[in-house]
């Protein structure tokens, strides 16, 4: 063991620290490799059957070729990207749950390790993971389609996910404060949060469509300038230069957002050991 | 290094009373640690004994940062545990009554994560997983899921967890809770090894007066949230004596003349009561 003077001045550096929590999503996901098979059949399943509503309406004649193709397309984005905002969601409010249902929060929240690291670890996998996994739903997907990719600005789409995906880990650290709050129910509770943003962000369909009231909440859902971007890269080709407005959003929205997430975790975590629910649950 | 390893000042800690709610107004706190001070000097086994829900967990939690006191101060080697509190944790690790771990991960894997949370680079770890869980006679099965251990390994590869870290203030709540005879006094020799050989100072709960009097230099009981009694095992004893002679006297005496009950009394009137 070491000697005294070691403890008290050892500490890992921020990122050593921070890639723990990711090799420890990455031991547990591989011994939950079934779950992963269950997400990746649920999510396949659900694209097709989403898409395939555009190829029906080609087929009918209720639209031509060109739209039938542009609606494929759409809806294509509409459900992957949906995939990918309710996997890095559910990844994290999965694991606070988890968790605290193992007992293992206390043992995790007393180690010394800033918050902001480790949730930035959660994060880095959350995404990750819901990244590759969204990746394979397509390429799956692709087999079923035939989608013209002519005019795809991949690098365009690219950014946006990229620059999206700090708001998105931000939405789901404050999703996975429910379960830190309500040790029984919060984890149920954070499918709230990702129907609300199903319902409001245009994932199946314009937020032109949403009654007024509706469309204000779609403006502060950053889940709605993702997929605008990245539709808008996809499906008429623009470039970087092109969704700079978008871009821009998405960069304003991640810059606000993650300090709030932070803070309100925080504040969550606080609330805990006020009130003593860090205490093992189940 | 602060020759006072754990100062306790005045602490203080109730649950419930919902002030917020309107309609929780009626219903009055429950106090569980009440006005609670005591020193531990560096390198000393303090014990602090006491029936279930006597408060014995609640202070353990408050001194491990994870519960915030009403009243009353912490500090860990002359750090306030709440201002300074990163810094107060790389300092301390804590054992708890349930070994608390990812169950279907390995043993080896919780504790990479839980050591390198701590800052512990993987060699380290392993090399030290490997003595530690060596002395505590489970290297072998250290690439186990922890549901293929029993309720016992599982509590030793606990300890493992927190001796890993090699703290200079452990906390161990209980830590033989569920262990059979041979395994509770692995882990007992392996805590006062640790004392002698790693200059850690260690605060002890636990409802088993002859573990508490085998480790402790100093123990303290605590019966409604309170401390009634604190000392050397001699002290305590001699003060329960009554004229007897002090090797007649246990410590199970000594908790009657302190508080009117044997132990396993006060544990039935709450399991029951």
């Amino acid at each position: 063991m070491a000697n005294m003077s070691e403890r008290v001045f050892a500490s890992g550096s921020a990122w050593a620290l921070s890639m723990a929590f990711v090799e420890r999503q990455t031991n547990l996901w591989k011994r939950y490799w079934a779950w992963e098979l269950v997400w990746l059949v649920y999510g396949v399943v659900n694209t097709l059957a989403i898409t395939f509503i555009a190829e029906e309406l080609g087929r009918r004649g209720e639209t031509s070729a060109d739209a039938a193709n542009r609606l494929v397309l759409f809806l294509l984005i509409g459900t992957l990207v949906w995939a990918y905002l309710s996997a890095v969601l559910d990844d994290i409010g999965l694991v606070v749950g988890w968790e605290r249902w193992e007992g293992t929060i206390e043992h995790t929240l007393m180690a010394p390790v800033r918050r902001s690291l480790h949730l930035l670890g959660m994060c880095v996998f959350a995404v990750v993971h819901g990244a590759a996994r969204t990746l394979l739903i397509f390429a799956i997907a692709l087999l079923f389609f035939d989608v013209d990719f002519s005019n795809v600005d991949w690098l365009g789409a690219g950014a946006v996910l990229v620059v999206g995906s700090v708001s998105v880990a931000a939405l789901a650290v404050l999703s996975g404060v429910l379960p830190l709050l309500y040790p029984e129910r919060g984890t149920q509770m954070t499918m709230m949060v990702q129907a609300s943003l199903l319902l409001v962000s245009g994932v199946y369909y314009e937020v032109e469509v949403l009654p007024g009231w509706l469309q204000a909440f779609a403006f502060l859902s950053p889940a709605t300038y993702i997929l605008d971007g990245i539709r808008a890269a996809m499906i008429d080709g623009d470039g970087v230069a092109s969704l700079g407005g978008t871009l821009g959003a998405l960069a304003l929205f991640g810059v606000a957002l993650a300090p709030v997430s932070l803070a309100v975790f925080s504040w969550a975590e606080g609330y805990a050991k006020r009130t003593g629910k860090l205490k093992r649950q189940g | 290094m602060h020759p006072i390893a754990l100062e306790v000042d005045s602490l203080s800690k109730s649950f419930g009373g919902g002030r917020a709610l309107p309609w929780r107004q009626g219903k009055a706190p429950v106090p569980a640690v009440q006005d609670v001070s005591f020193n531990v000097p560096r390198g000393e086994i303090f014990g602090t004994i006491g029936a279930n829900g006597s408060g014995k967990s609640t202070l353990v939690r408050m001194i491990s940062t994870l519960l915030t006191p009403d009243h009353g101060s912490i500090r860990i080697f002359g750090l306030d545990a709440q201002r300074d509190e990163l810094l107060a944790r790389r300092l301390i690790n804590r054992v708890s009554p349930d070994p608390s771990f990812f169950r279907t991960m390995s043993a080896y894997e919780n504790l990479l994560f839980f050591a390198r949370i701590y800052g512990l680079g993987k060699e380290e770890i392993r090399r030290r997983t490997k003595e530690i869980l060596g002395r505590l006679d489970l290297a072998d099965r250290i690439h186990e899921p922890m549901t293929h251990l029993s309720r016992g390994q599982q509590q030793k590869v606990a300890v493992a967890r927190a001796f890993l870290t090699s703290p200079v203030l452990l906390l161990l709540d209980e830590p033989t809770t569920g262990l059979d005879p041979v395994s509770k006094r692995e882990v007992q020799h392996f805590v006062r090894r640790v004392r002698d050989d790693h200059d850690a100072t260690i605060l002890l709960t636990t409802h088993d007066m002859d573990e508490a009097e085998r480790l402790c230099d100093r123990i303290a009981f605590l019966a409604g949230g309170r401390i009634v009694a604190e000392g050397t095992p001699l002290e305590l004893r001699a003060r329960a004596a009554n004229g007897r002679p002090i090797d007649d006297v246990s410590m199970e005496d000594v908790f009657l003349g302190l508080t009117g009950r044997r132990l396993e009394e006060d544990e039935e009137v709450l399991v029951h009561g």
